[in-house]
């Protein structure tokens, strides 16, 4: 495969596409399926072909604001129609050509005019099952332009001039971490794209890998020309069948058309990648249980240094990066760093996609610039919250991270930022939260998410989460008391302190940032016996406030 | 050093051999202990003490080890499935949006606690981390197939439909 033979292949696609006149798009993420998009698609199918037009019906990957489902894209018109069923397939193929349907049309404009697509440019335009597809939209350009006209440190200058950092969810700059394993000795390297989406709440990665299979793999390959690798391993979640199967069709093609394998555009570069299946552990999205997984073991994480960059998969130089991170490659080797780096904020580059879900009214996955105010992302992208409730927090980072409340919507979304208020950016989930949710028994499902998920090998992982897990439990049934509060935050900094492995250092995150900023709510529980939202259930006669503060 | 010779199949059922595929797929490398498991649990539904020793042996790992990856992830399972399984989602969004109320309803309907199998063998009422459609919460999968936005009266109804079949 050559530079020109990729752009007769786009070419092709083109002169195909020409050939209809509409091209009808049907979203087939799993929200929009889990609401009948498979049936809609058939029914489309089937009356494009009793209209005799010439009409193309093209299964996409999540476009975005999964709560409109079953979404609908008409182009080139670039109509959007929502909560479509296959009871509307008929209107729609009569339509073309005609005026839209009226009832279905939907006004999302204000979702996404502030969306800047980087990492989901693809998704909703493409079918993920077909490289073609990919190739026709620069698809593998940035591959082949780095194997014939770049140096692999040329590469790297170029990802470290784009100031990209992990989109995994700690930020380190990921130039840095390419440079590290590119002078790391030895000659087997590997690289291994984390795909273990843990945080429960987020499922950007699953929509990456779903709707654009190849542009992770595209940007793995680029970084293991980078750093000197010819092997690779990306780990899914079981949960993730789906993933597993476009990502199983997207290595088989790629191999095929010689992008993948020996000697690669007729150079000496050779890379293939495997596909490894996590089994259900939170802890493996940590990088050296992840590589303990892929190794047959359980995932328990190791001390570092040695840092997998040195010392990762049985013992060789890994690179391992998270699949958004993976899916911000291309784009940064085709465009150029500063074109990369002139997004976001100060000291947070680029884009960074969210899973929008909760209490708000258009859930989905949204694509921001860093730095954007979090208060457009909610108001705006999100449409508020419905049901005349008022918003009380929004939690980023899942388990590891915190809650922000609504007095801080000002914030502008970047790494460091996050930080400073005690959350973290985190792989992306973004959930909001209403007056009907108690922020006590929030940080009480972190907790008990992080004591089930605790790999059980260092001590205050292991027992802080069941103490903590305990002295929560007891403040949501109104027995707490003042000292339980106290003794609660202590041990917090304690497990924060001397974990071993950033489950353990990051799970009181929850607990902290609610007591820092929900503190009332706790009081309530333990003083007077209440829970403000109405969700936790207590029997528990109010003592003498005076007598529980003392 | 002896050849290495992985011992017989346990049986003739031909599940076995596709269990063995993966194996010899991977060299029989120690290293595939997991991909293995897994694929016996998709062609038989559980982990079994059969099952576990025999791909400890095939693949020169100490049991105990073998045993301790099984126990050590959630998606392996010990217990033979009903023949019917609802999966509540319990992720962050799917709990914001109420699934612990679909949950114990689920339970009282079936008079299980969650993880186990009815004693009739039909119905298991199993929990998930997340299964990733957070927009569409709270989740539910009935026998695979996602559901979405479930209500507790949707659930039962599907109960119901399983109930009388």
């Amino acid at each position: 495969m050559t530079i020109e033979e990729l752009e007769q292949i786009a070419k092709s696609v083109c002169q195909e596409n020409e050939k209809y006149d509409y091209e009808v798009n049907v979203c087939m993420d799993l929200a929009c399926m889990s609401q009948g998009a498979d049936r809609l698609r058939d029914a489309l199918v089937k009356a494009a072909e009793a209209s005799g037009k010439q009409v193309l019906v093209r299964r996409t990957g999540c476009m975005g604001p999964c709560s409109s489902g079953p979404l609908v894209r008409v182009d080139p018109e670039e109509l959007l129609y929502h909560h479509v069923n296959d009871g509307h397939a008929e209107a729609i193929v009569n339509s073309l050509g005609a005026s839209p349907v009226p009832d279905l049309q939907c006004d999302l404009n204000d979702h996404f005019d502030r969306q800047v697509r980087v990492v989901l440019e693809n998704a909703g335009h493409i079918d993920p099952e077909k490289i073609d597809d990919y190739i026709s939209r620069d698809g593998y350009k940035a591959l082949l332009t780095a194997l014939t006209e770049m140096t692999p440190s040329g590469v790297i200058h170029r990802i470290t001039e784009s100031g990209l950092r992990g989109r995994g969810g700690g930020g380190y700059p990921t130039g840095l971490k390419w440079g590290t394993v590119a002078k790391a000795g030895g000659d087997v390297k590997y690289v291994v794209c984390n795909g273990d989406e843990g945080d429960p709440g987020a499922f950007m990665d699953r929509s990456v890998m779903e709707g654009d299979p190849h542009r992770v793999l595209e940007g793995m390959a680029i970084a293991a020309y980078a750093v000197g690798a010819s092997k690779g391993f990306i780990y899914v979640r079981a949960e993730y069948p789906v993933a597993v199967a476009r990502l199983t069709t997207a290595l088989r093609d790629a191999r095929r058309r010689g992008l993948l394998g020996n000697s690669i555009c007729n150079t000496p570069f050779n890379f293939d990648v495997e596909i490894r299946l996590g089994a259900g552990a939170f802890v493996c999205g940590e990088e050296t249980a992840l590589l303990a997984s892929i190794e047959g073991r359980r995932g328990a994480p190791k001390t570092r240094p040695p840092y997998p960059a040195v010392s990762g998969l049985w013992g060789k130089p890994t690179l391992l990066n998270n699949v958004e991170t993976y899916a911000n490659i291309a784009p940064i080797v085709r465009n150029g760093g500063k074109w990369f780096a002139n997004m976001g904020s100060e000291r947070s580059k680029g884009t960074k996609v969210f899973a929008l879900t909760g209490k708000i009214t258009n859930t989905g996955l949204v694509e921001v610039p860093m730095g954007i105010k979090l208060r457009e992302i909610i108001e705006v992208i999100g449409g508020g919250v419905p049901g005349g409730h008022t918003l009380k927090a929004v939690q980023t980072g899942g388990p590891s991270g915190g809650c922000i409340p609504a007095e801080m919507l000002d914030l502008g979304v970047s790494y460091d930022a996050l930080m400073a208020v005690g959350s973290i950016m985190g792989s992306g989930g973004m959930i909001v939260m209403d007056d009907t949710s108690c922020m006590v028994n929030v940080a009480k499902f972190f907790v008990e998410f992080c004591k089930t998920e605790s790999c059980g090998k260092c001590i205050p992982c292991r027992a802080g989460t069941a103490q903590m897990h305990t002295l929560l439990t007891r403040i949501c049934e109104g027995k707490g008391t003042m000292e339980d509060l106290e003794l609660l935050m202590s041990l917090c900094e304690t497990i924060k302190e001397t974990s071993l492995c950033g489950l353990g250092m990051t799970a009181p995150n929850p607990v902290l940032s609610t007591i820092k900023y929900f503190r009332n709510e706790y009081i309530e529980h333990i003083v007077h016996k209440r829970c403000p939202a109405g969700v936790c259930n207590i029997n528990v006669p109010v003592a003498d406030s005076k007598e529980v503060l003392a | 050093m002896l050849a290495f010779t992985p011992p017989p199949l346990p049986s003739d059922d031909k599940r076995w051999k596709i269990v063995n595929g993966t194996m010899r797929k991977n060299g029989f490398a120690r290293h595939a202990l997991i991909e293995t498991l897994h694929t016996v649990q998709s062609a038989f539904g559980y982990l079994d003490d059969d099952s576990i020793r025999f791909v400890a042996r095939s693949l020169r790992v100490p049991l105990s080890q073998a045993y301790g990856v099984v126990t050590f992830y959630h998606y392996f399972s010990l217990k033979p499935p009903g023949k019917h399984t609802i999966t509540v989602c319990a992720g962050t969004a799917c709990y914001i949006k109420g699934a612990d109320k679909l949950v114990a309803t689920a339970e009282k309907r079936l008079g299980i606690p969650q993880g186990q199998t009815t004693a009739d063998g039909e119905i298991s009422l199993m929990t998930a981390r997340c299964v990733g459609a957070c927009s569409r919460a709270p989740v539910a999968l009935c026998d695979g197939e996602v559901m979405g936005e479930v209500s507790s009266e949707q659930m039962l109804e599907q109960l119901e439909r399983w109930a009388v079949e």
